[in-house]
């Protein structure tokens, strides 16, 4: 090989790598949009009766026409609380929630694709699979968890917790992209293993599911709760109402758990194989280790639960969040503050 | 609400009700049996096993986050000694020592136990289910169930029922299991049910998670662990715990039946990154074991990180490396001797901290010897930059090799028998005076310095060592069979649906006499997720309407009812 080759391989490395992080910043931005869009929906009044699912052509000219008064309408009533008139008007075309929530999806979908485009070019920039540190299991755990959220939104009608799970969402990718970022770079012999892609990538992938798992069980909790209070004479007209049922949060955070819960224990064992080949023993309670156990058997304890007379909705899905509670501990807490065999965290 | 599976939900309550109320009182005995039988049931029950499942999460916890005696002795040592108030409390109820303390072992004994009970009835009850298949009776109101359907079609009611329940055996993966009745008022029933492999799938997760924990259990008695520091150019032979430094037995291991080997090493290779991260680890080793113990016949191989030598059920690994700083002393008696220690690495770059402790100078007589015992003490780095008179590491390869050290001479204190760190002196020793510091000196590679006895040290520079373990369990591969079973289950049991579905066939009739028509009632239940049933029960329905003779897909004229 010339020098020239070695220098235009190198200059392909560092454009790489320069796309990776310019493709993190699109993601984040598609993700904090989709947030904000999330924000409107949510809190608009407009909107929320039933699918309004008139769409068309013909009607571009006058939604676009409508645009102007309506925001305005809402700069000076920033508490949506849109008054009557809005509603009747609503029937005939999609309200600013509906459209805003379609716009959130499609932005997070954008986010989504850089998010990815952006693992691809990191795994070019340092030749190596995306995810050997703090930074790159963050940007893929974001990844997993937002293209989780836009099949659920595909096949349920969920869209208005988006503004829930996009928070995290744009938290954690924020996080990701400031204080845990570090630039494209080899691996020190410890993580040069084949165990590194499988255990990894299957931890980052359950757990994103999870996170989408444990906001629906979140907003499972709040609507719930919300439901009670309003039997007992609340306000009728509350925000939380646009939240959607909760048989239909249950089912999506049960279904996602089904999923992720066998790859998270495929997850914890590929990490004992590992821990086998490279400490001596598949098992050896490291924080690690038994944070992860912990995390397993929570999960473990929600399934059954919801299968118990007695524990099924609010106990089990209280324990849906705390098994994602302990995932983020194991993630950021175990990594960061308690030390033990894993300090992969790269931040030193 | 849909009834749920009985059996997925575990509704003991139902079971504890009708029991007791069998049980009269009748005399101390059956009272007390009575009473025995309610705990087990109590301890079998989903609720107990949930409840003893979340106090294993939080027994767990204290192991994650305080320090554990198992994993870091001095950290924990040094935990206690930060926190007089509790820290000796919470030693004493085993809290530094979780994962072998009473209380944890009470709670995942009493959960495996509960486990246990509630899962062999259960194997019984399905392989019961498996054998006689669903019962041949259906719920008297279809329509109540969470989907039904009618259908009206021509035929004979005899055969519609046969055709339905051959077809529905095969349908779908695995098919249905079938039975056929005819009712007394001359309607036939085919009942069907799909979807035990669930709770063949569940039962095998539960007794994998047996498996494991006895096989985690095994290898705990077994097993053992043995680490050993060899410097470049040594080996060590391990055919009993004292050839190790450090040496981890189960309680049940028997030393005189552990695997012979040796080991050679070689050469260590190290390669870094200009900013001192590794990029490679290598130790080139010659081995040899079973019949080539005792000769001159060596295996060569490499051993690596992430990648141990595996021989007759014991694997040694490369877990680590340092630096071991070699020194040559000339004795006031005209002797000279080489020494070399492993220094222990303090930081990435490999500032090591040692002591090279001389016990037996040469030329003393045996009184004088623990007078005039040595010890070099201090810091090696492989690249030394010293600053404000600190030497430390610049970079973890030998670039500029340098030695910080102070000489001590007098009684090292050795004879007392309390085993010493071989990285440092026992300080007591100096602070009583027996041990005086003579002499301190920064040295490179050639240098020396001479102590008022004439004794002159010579820094002759380093080698490189390699931390080896060697691992032994015996249950490993039943740990790794066991966890296969328990994800190959685990998928099962929550992936593959469990469903019912009832057909009531009769023959229509006006007050005339029969019609020639036929109207087929059909009930679904979804006994676990009721996900995707609803397209499934479409289809299920079709299968009952379609007339015998027509191929798929050409039906003929029925009307279809649903809810």
């Amino acid at each position: 090989m010339t020098m020239a080759d070695v220098e235009s391989i190198t200059v392909v490395w560092q454009l790489a790598s320069r796309i990776s992080d310019l493709t993190f910043e699109g993601a984040l931005a598609g993700y904090v949009t989709a947030l904000a869009c999330h924000a409107v929906e949510f809190a608009s009044r407009r909107g929320t009766s039933t699918a309004n699912a008139t769409v068309g052509a013909p009607a571009d000219s006058v939604a676009a026409g409508g645009a102007v008064a309506l925001l305005t309408r809402e700069g000076d009533d920033p508490a949506g609380g849109a008054d009557d008139t809005d509603d009747r008007s609503a029937a005939a075309r999609p309200g600013w929630g509906e459209r805003f929530g379609r716009a959130a999806v499609l932005v997070a979908g954008i986010g989504f694709t850089m998010n990815v485009l952006s693992l691809i070019t990191r795994g070019m920039a340092a030749h190596r699979a995306p995810w050997g540190n703090m930074y790159e299991i963050v940007s893929l755990i974001c990844a997993v968890a937002a293209g989780a959220w836009l099949v659920a939104v595909n096949r349920t009608k969920v869209r208005r917790i988006g503004l829930f799970v996009m928070f995290p969402i744009a938290v954690l990718s924020f996080v990701g992209g400031t204080v845990l970022y570090t630039p494209a770079g080899g691996l020190v012999p410890a993580l040069q293993s084949y165990w590194l892609v499988i255990h990894v990538l299957a931890v980052a992938i359950s757990s994103g599911m999870l996170m989408l798992s444990g906001v629906a069980s979140a907003m499972y909790i709040v609507r719930t709760r919300h439901d009670r209070r309003r039997g007992s004479g609340a306000d009728p007209r509350s925000v939380l109402d646009r939240l959607p049922a909760p048989d239909i949060l249950d089912k999506v955070a049960y279904r996602t758990a089904i999923v992720a819960f066998p790859l998270f224990t495929f997850a914890v064992v590929a990490g004992a194989l590992w821990a086998e080949a490279a400490w001596g023993r598949y098992w050896g309670w490291d924080p690690k280790e038994t944070t992860a156990l912990v995390t397993w058997i929570l999960y473990a304890g929600y399934l059954h639960a919801r299968a118990t007379s007695g524990w099924r909705g609010r106990p089990a899905a209280w324990i849906s969040i705390l098994g994602f509670a302990s995932i983020m501990f194991n993630l950021f807490v175990v990594n960061m503050v308690v030390s033990g065999l894993h300090s992969y965290a790269g931040l030193n | 609400m849909p009834p749920r599976d009985s059996i997925a939900a575990r509704n003991d309550e139902d079971l504890l009700e009708s029991h007791s109320a069998r049980n009269g009182p009748r005399g101390t005995l059956a009272r007390g049996l009575a009473m025995l039988r309610n705990v087990w049931r109590r301890l079998t029950s989903m609720r107990t096993a949930l409840i003893l499942l979340f106090l294993l999460a939080l027994a767990s916890l204290p192991g994650a986050l305080l320090p554990q005696w198992a994993t870091n002795r001095a950290k924990t040592a040094q935990y206690i000694l930060d926190h007089p108030d509790w820290g000796p409390w919470l030693n004493r109820l085993g809290f530094f020592n979780v994962f072998s303390a009473p209380w944890f072992a009470a709670v995942y004994l009493l959960l495996f136990i509960s486990l246990v009970g509630c899962l062999t009835p259960r194997s019984w009850e399905l392989l019961r289910q498996i054998r006689t298949g669903p019962p041949a009776t259906a719920p008297r109101n279809l329509s109540r169930l969470p989907h039904h359907a009618t259908v009206t079609t021509t035929g004979d009611a005899t055969a519609a029922g046969q055709q339905v329940a051959d077809r529905l055996r095969h349908t779908g993966v695995g098919g249905w299991r079938t039975a056929t009745r005819t009712e007394p008022d001359g309607a036939v029933v085919v009942a069907a049910e799909k979807g035990y492999l669930r709770d063949v799938g569940n039962l095998i997760f539960h007794f994998s998670l047996v498996g494991l924990l006895l096989s985690v259990a095994v290898g705990g008695m077994f097993g053992y662990e043995g680490t050993v520091l060899v410097t470049e150019g040594d080996g060590f032979c391990a055919s009993s715990p004292i050839a190790y430094d450090d040496f981890r037995p189960g309680p049940l291991v028997n030393p005189t039946t552990m695997t012979p080997f040796c080991v050679d090493v070689d050469a260590f290779h190290a390669a870094y990154t200009p900013q001192g991260q590794a990029t490679t680890f290598r130790a080139d080793i010659r081995f040899q074991a079973g019949a080539d113990l005792g000769t001159d016949t060596w295996q060569r191989r490499t051993l690596e990180v992430n990648d141990p030598l595996r021989f007759s059920g014991d694997r040694l690994y490369l877990l680590g490396h340092g630096y071991t700083p070699t020194f040559r002393i000339s004795y006031p008696d005209g002797q000279v001797r080489d020494y070399a220690q492993p220094f222990a690495p303090e930081d990435s770059m490999f500032t090591s901290q040692g002591a090279i402790k001389v016990t037996d100078p040469p030329g003393y007589s045996q009184a004088d010897l623990r007078k005039n015992q040595l010890a070099i003490v201090g810091i090696f780095a492989p690249t030394a930059v010293v600053r404000g008179g600190i030497m430390s590491s610049g970079f973890p390869s030998l670039l500029s090799p340098g030695v910080a050290v102070d000489v001590y001479r007098g009684d090292l204190g050795m004879a007392s028998g309390i085993p010493q760190s071989v990285f440092a002196i026992d300080t007591a020793q100096v602070a009583n005076g027996s041990l005086v510091k003579k002499a301190h000196a920064n040295l490179s590679p050639g240098q020396s310095v001479t102590l008022d006895d004439g004794t002159k040290i010579t820094f002759t520079g380093a080698k490189q060592f390699v931390s080896l373990q060697t691992s032994y369990d015996p249950a490993q591969d039943w740990a790794l069979i066991s966890v296969i079973f328990l994800i190959a289950g685990l998928m099962a049991s929550l992936l593959i649906k469990r469903r019912r579905v009832w057909y009531r066939i009769r023959a229509q009739s006006t007050s005339t006499g029969p019609t020639g028509g036929l109207e087929i009632e059909v009930g679904g239940l979804a006994r676990t997720d009721q996900a995707g049933y609803g397209r499934e029960f479409a289809s299920l329905v079709a299968l009952a309407s379609s007339k015998q003779a027509s191929p798929a897909g050409d039906r003929p004229a029925t009307a279809v009812k649903g809810a």
